[in-house]
């Protein structure tokens, strides 16, 4: 079991999300960086969509009181096991008692924690990620929370010593594949879009990355009819600036998709911080 | 039909009509392509979201405009009836707005063949359509931060009823106490796209 001492400023428990009730109108959810969460998962042994914690610039501190086999990954944040420095991207065992204190990440937005067995919390439709649109799943952590720990996966071992990963781009380049609604903009908003850098706002979350820069011009007024969106759709409000949907986005929308991002990029765009600039190439 | 690419792992197929995206939400189901992850119908579309490394996306828009679309995709099965205690706080709001009396816009709502066009906005809340066009009203200015769950409400060409309790727009017409989505349920859904819906006046809508 684990104690939450002090959650950070938003921590929740993530999976790989409940895929396959969009037309119920229940969105995905699930980590926002996908790589992050598999990779902790592999480093302890589990399999790859185990529940994690997913932090959002960390400052949490846990208690183990069972010893355990943990590891982080994800935006690099400062890790204290007992008040000793320890690594990201490495599996660590914890001995019971252990208080684990994580940083704020010096970059990127989401630290993720596996822990040898997987947060054992019960499943919402197939998964245990909290879905802050929907409020499915467990609530955010909160002070004084005891997650429980599921059984050890067996007899899988723990081989790597830290797993290589490449540092987060301070200024990224996203990849976009042009529509589906490309025609419901000017012929030069392609062009505006990948012209300059956007800024990121503080106003996104796991819903979606807000973005400030030059808005793109639409060719034709009126409501699109609503329709399905998919993670990573770089859809455009009235105001023309672009709001890339992370996991949590609604499952239908009536705003023009002028783009969405390459799958690929969608864990860099989930690390994105506010005041960061990024920029979209075609 | 035609097919367009939504990123690199989905395609958005357009249609003529809502019918048209129900039947053909169906046959896509039926046909249980593989990788297929989500089908979502929309108002004049289907979104079909794939797991890339298991579907070709080129492959996929071939199938999807050589389908057979299916007449009735929900058969004939009958509508759904929702009983509803017409007694919401915009009744009379929506009686000054469409000029009609509070009684006729009960009348109004309660006498239409709904069909669930789509979902969204929040778990297992439908947009249903038949609406009576004399009931067309926007949504309030102001959304109300709190809209109990079995609210039954309009807004534009829609009637929906919110599943949960959630902040909204839509003018209150009464209430059910009619699950529209219950966890402990096999499905937690009631409603589910190309379903009909009625809905039934009652005095305690239990």
């Amino acid at each position: 079991m684990i104690e939450v001492v002090r959650p950070g400023p938003l921590t929740t428990v993530q999976d790989l999300g409940r895929p396959g009730h969009a037309h119920l109108g229940v969105p995905c959810s699930g980590a926002a960086d996908r790589p992050s969460l598999c990779l902790a998962n592999r480093l302890v042994g589990n399999p790859e969509d185990a529940a994690c914690l997913e932090m959002t610039f960390g400052g949490a501190v846990l208690r183990f009181h069972r010893s355990a086999w943990v590891a982080a990954t994800g935006a690099p944040a400062p890790l204290r096991v007992n008040g000793r420095p320890a690594a990201m991207n490495a599996p660590c065992h914890v001995p019971a008692g252990t208080r684990l204190e994580v940083g704020v990440p010096e970059a990127g937005v989401r630290t993720y924690l596996a822990v040898r067995g997987g947060l054992a919390v019960d499943p919402v439709l197939g998964s245990r990620s909290t879905d802050l649109l929907s409020g499915l799943g467990p609530a955010p952590l909160t002070r004084g929370d005891r997650l429980p720990v599921g059984d050890a996966p067996g007899d899988a071992p723990i081989l790597v010593d830290q797993a290589p990963v490449p540092p987060l781009p301070g200024e990224p380049v996203l990849r976009i594949l042009p529509g589906p609604r490309d025609d419901w903009f000017a012929p030069d908003a392609l062009r505006t879009l990948t012209a300059e850098p956007y800024e990121v706002t503080a106003e996104s979350n796991r819903v979606g990355i807000r973005l400030a820069g030059r808005p793109l011009q639409r060719a034709r007024d009126g409501e699109l009819p609503s329709e399905g969106m998919v993670t990573g759709a770089l859809q455009v409000p009235p105001n023309g600036l672009p709001i890339v949907f992370l996991t949590d986005h609604p499952t239908t929308g009536g705003y023009p998709v002028i783009a969405v991002l390459s799958s690929a990029d969608l864990p860099t765009a989930a690390q994105l911080r506010p005041g960061q600039k990024v920029r979209f190439r075609l | 039909m035609r097919v367009r690419r939504a990123g690199d792992a989905a395609v958005l197929a357009e249609v003529e009509d809502l019918a048209t995206a129900h039947r053909l939400h169906a046959a896509v189901r039926a046909a249980g392509f593989e990788g297929i992850v989500d089908v979502v119908p929309g108002e004049r579309t289907v979104l079909v979201v794939t797991d890339p490394a298991r579907c070709d996306l080129d492959r996929l828009r071939a199938r999807l405009a050589a389908l057979e679309l299916p007449e009735r995709p929900e058969g004939d099965a009958a509508p759904l009836e929702i009983p509803v205690r017409y007694d919401g706080e915009d009744v009379a709001e929506v009686a000054e707005l469409t000029g009609l009396t509070a009684e006729e816009v009960v009348r109004r709502h309660a006498s239409g063949d709904y069909v669930v066009a789509y979902l969204g906005f929040s778990p297992g809340f439908g947009y249903l359509t038949g609406l009576d066009p004399a009931l067309h009203v926007p949504r309030r200015s102001t959304p109300r931060t709190s809209v109990p769950a079995g609210s039954v409400a309009i807004a534009g060409p829609y009637s929906a009823v919110y599943p949960s309790p959630s902040p909204g727009g839509w003018r209150l017409l009464g209430r059910t106490d009619v699950a529209l989505w219950d966890l402990d349920r096999p499905s937690p859904a009631l409603l589910r796209p190309g379903a009909r819906v009625r809905f039934v006046p009652v005095e305690d809508a239990r």
